[in-house]
């Protein structure tokens, strides 16, 4: 269990996270949504333990973030920030084996070796593994740093934005295979999401923020709803069903949207 | 992979033997056991020159690709982002305060002031927009130029200009037994990197990768900045500046064999020690039986490499 007590962070005088007290229940995809600026990657980064705190508490399976070694915090929190650019020329099989750093600090045994070949596995990365990331797609080098996060082999995976870069079909495809690790490993994975559909489709648990707060969490059923969404977007947005999951649909028409702010709901068989 | 590896092995020791032959002396080495003079030339001056030679040039590559990987940029070595300057600083402080000094406090001296001066590179590069990759190249030939700038102004004022002359511009001929073994802990620190290898491959993917993998980024960063002055600063004092070597030695390596550094740090060794051999000895036959400084080789054929480099960089650099 992730638990966070009674966070504040500032940068300057300026509040960036206000007053946030969360429990993350483990062996889920927690999803953290809400619109720019809301403060998801700060709590992630905070969690991470990729900036300091200023105030209230964070742990990690009873792990005190602030008084953690960071190696040996490393061997219960994977993360992977936001890759803009790989500046290091690694084979991917290289760079996944890194992953397993935290736990052999150098001298890698058999078992290393054998969860780094799973790792390239479960991501699809087989026929690049010899290649280096310079020579992939954006897509694949995702995928190759996720792999590494999941060989690191840790009870918390912590990503931020994994889909960014990505097009329809590998966002998709990324959050089925990381909503497939959690239910086959009991891993739990804690991602900020942008796109509030991939959340809605595959998260078990959804944690909203505005204004650096908390508006809602829970079971992604009972947090992705009409009212809460279009408040938390400030932009009407309707909810469908599919697939047994929430479906949220944008509008993109301008009368739709006037209609909607009124409180005229279109029907529903024209818009799906 | 094997057999690269003895080839590049043996390039190097038929470039040390030749370093060994090639000299104003007219020796032979097959006579050095029946002849003194040619033993005493060999012992006193070709072999101490050769293994400064093959230090320096590991040594400097070596550090070139800590600092590459420190500051995340290709495009920077020991020479382009004020480390030999501030080195020359330090020499010249302890030269002008206690010109009494025993070599090793004006080495000590010059570590530190090499430390501090790439510390300073560092804290300006990171207030840099991280998107602007050709920004901390310039940031650090800036650098470079304003601390040569100082080092010369202060050196003229105190009528040393003729010291910064030979700190500045690198070359070996002054080398014999007994004035080059201060490299030999060049060598020694640059095998030291080669320890924590890993750490400084990982240091490279990010300051949020590596902490995530548990790595202190500041223990690791001061690793590579106390290898990175103090092999600087030893070159400096023993043989000056040699220009472009950290930066063209491990661009080259990592085009070919990528930055997993525990596999590729002993070749970047090996091949900074062959390309300055080369160019020691290209200097050493081109106005025999006179000599062209290896800095002034080495300024025309590293700018040459750089070059091709610059052009032939690959999508993601």
């Amino acid at each position: 269990m992730i638990e966070i007590h009674d966070l504040h962070y500032r940068v300057g005088a300026a509040p960036i996270l206000s007053d946030i007290s969360l429990s993350l229940p483990e062996g889920s995809l927690t999803a953290l949504i809400g619109p720019n600026g809301a403060g998801k990657s700060t709590l992630l980064r905070l969690m991470a333990r990729l900036e300091p705190l200023q105030s209230g508490r964070i742990t990690v399976e009873g792990l005190d973030l602030a008084t953690t070694p960071t190696d040996a915090m490393a061997r219960t929190l994977a993360i992977m920030g936001q890759q803009n650019s790989v500046a290091s020329r690694l084979r991917v099989r290289e760079l996944v084996g890194f992953g397993r750093w935290p736990h052999h600090q150098g001298r890698p045994r058999a078992a290393d070796r054998e969860a780094v070949e799973a790792a390239i596995d479960a991501f699809g990365l087989q026929p690049f593994a010899g290649r280096f990331l310079d020579e992939l797609s954006g897509g694949q080098v995702q995928r190759a740093f996720l792999a590494m996060t999941f060989a690191q082999d840790t009870a918390w995976m912590l990503l931020d934005e994994p889909l960014n870069n990505l097009d329809v079909a590998h966002a998709r495809a990324l959050m089925a295979r990381l909503a497939q690790l959690v239910q086959d490993t009991g891993r739990s994975v804690v991602a900020v999401v942008h796109e509030v559909n991939y959340a809605a489709a595959w998260a078990d648990h959804v944690v909203a923020m505005k204004h650096g707060r908390i508006v809602a969490q829970g079971a992604a059923e009972a947090v992705l709803t009409e009212d809460l969404l279009s408040d938390l977007y400030d932009t009407p947005v309707e909810v469908s069903r599919h697939d047994g999951r929430p479906l949220v649909l944008h509008h993109h028409s301008h009368s739709r949207i006037a209609d909607l702010s009124r409180g005229r709901l279109p029907d529903r068989a024209r818009l799906s | 992979m094997r057999f690269a590896a003895g080839l590049g092995l043996a390039a190097l020791l038929a470039l040390m033997l030749v370093s060994l032959g090639v000299g104003a002396a007219e020796i032979s080495v097959r006579q050095a056991r029946s002849d003194a003079w040619t033993m005493l030339v060999l012992m006193e001056s070709r072999l101490p020159r050769t293994l400064a030679v093959a230090l320096a040039g590991a040594a400097l590559a070596v550090s070139g690709t800590l600092i590459q990987s420190l500051v995340r940029n290709r495009f920077v070595g020991p020479d382009t982002t004020g480390t030999s300057e501030s080195a020359a600083l330090g020499l010249l402080a302890v030269t002008i305060l206690a010109p009494a000094s025993p070599i090793w406090v004006k080495m000590v001296a010059a570590s530190f002031a090499a430390m501090a001066g790439t510390a300073l590179f560092i804290v300006v590069i990171r207030r840099l927009p991280r998107r602007e990759v050709m920004l901390v190249p310039i940031a650090g030939l800036v650098l470079s130029g304003v601390l040569g700038s100082i080092v010369t102004w202060i050196a003229w004022q105190a009528d040393l200009l003729q010291y910064v002359g030979v700190w500045m511009s690198g070359e070996f001929s002054g080398v014999t037994a007994g004035r080059y073994e201060l490299l030999w802990v060049a060598g020694l620190a640059a095998g030291l990197a080669w320890v924590g290898a890993d750490r400084f491959a990982i240091l490279s993917l990010g300051d949020g990768v590596a902490t995530g993998l548990g790595l202190s980024t500041a223990s690791v960063m001061r690793f590579g900045l106390v290898v990175v002055a103090v092999v600087s600063a030893l070159v400096v004092t023993t043989v000056g500046m040699v220009p472009f070597l950290g930066l063209v030695v491990p661009n080259i390596v990592a085009r070919v064999m990528g930055d997993n550094l525990r596999a590729s740090l002993p070749v970047v060794a090996a091949s900074g020690a062959g390309l300055l051999l080369a160019c020691d000895i290209i200097g050493r036959l081109l106005i025999a039986p006179y000599e062209m400084p290896v800095s002034v080789i080495l300024g025309v054929l590293g700018a040459l490499i750089f070059l091709v480099l610059l052009y032939r960089r690959p999508a993601h650099a």
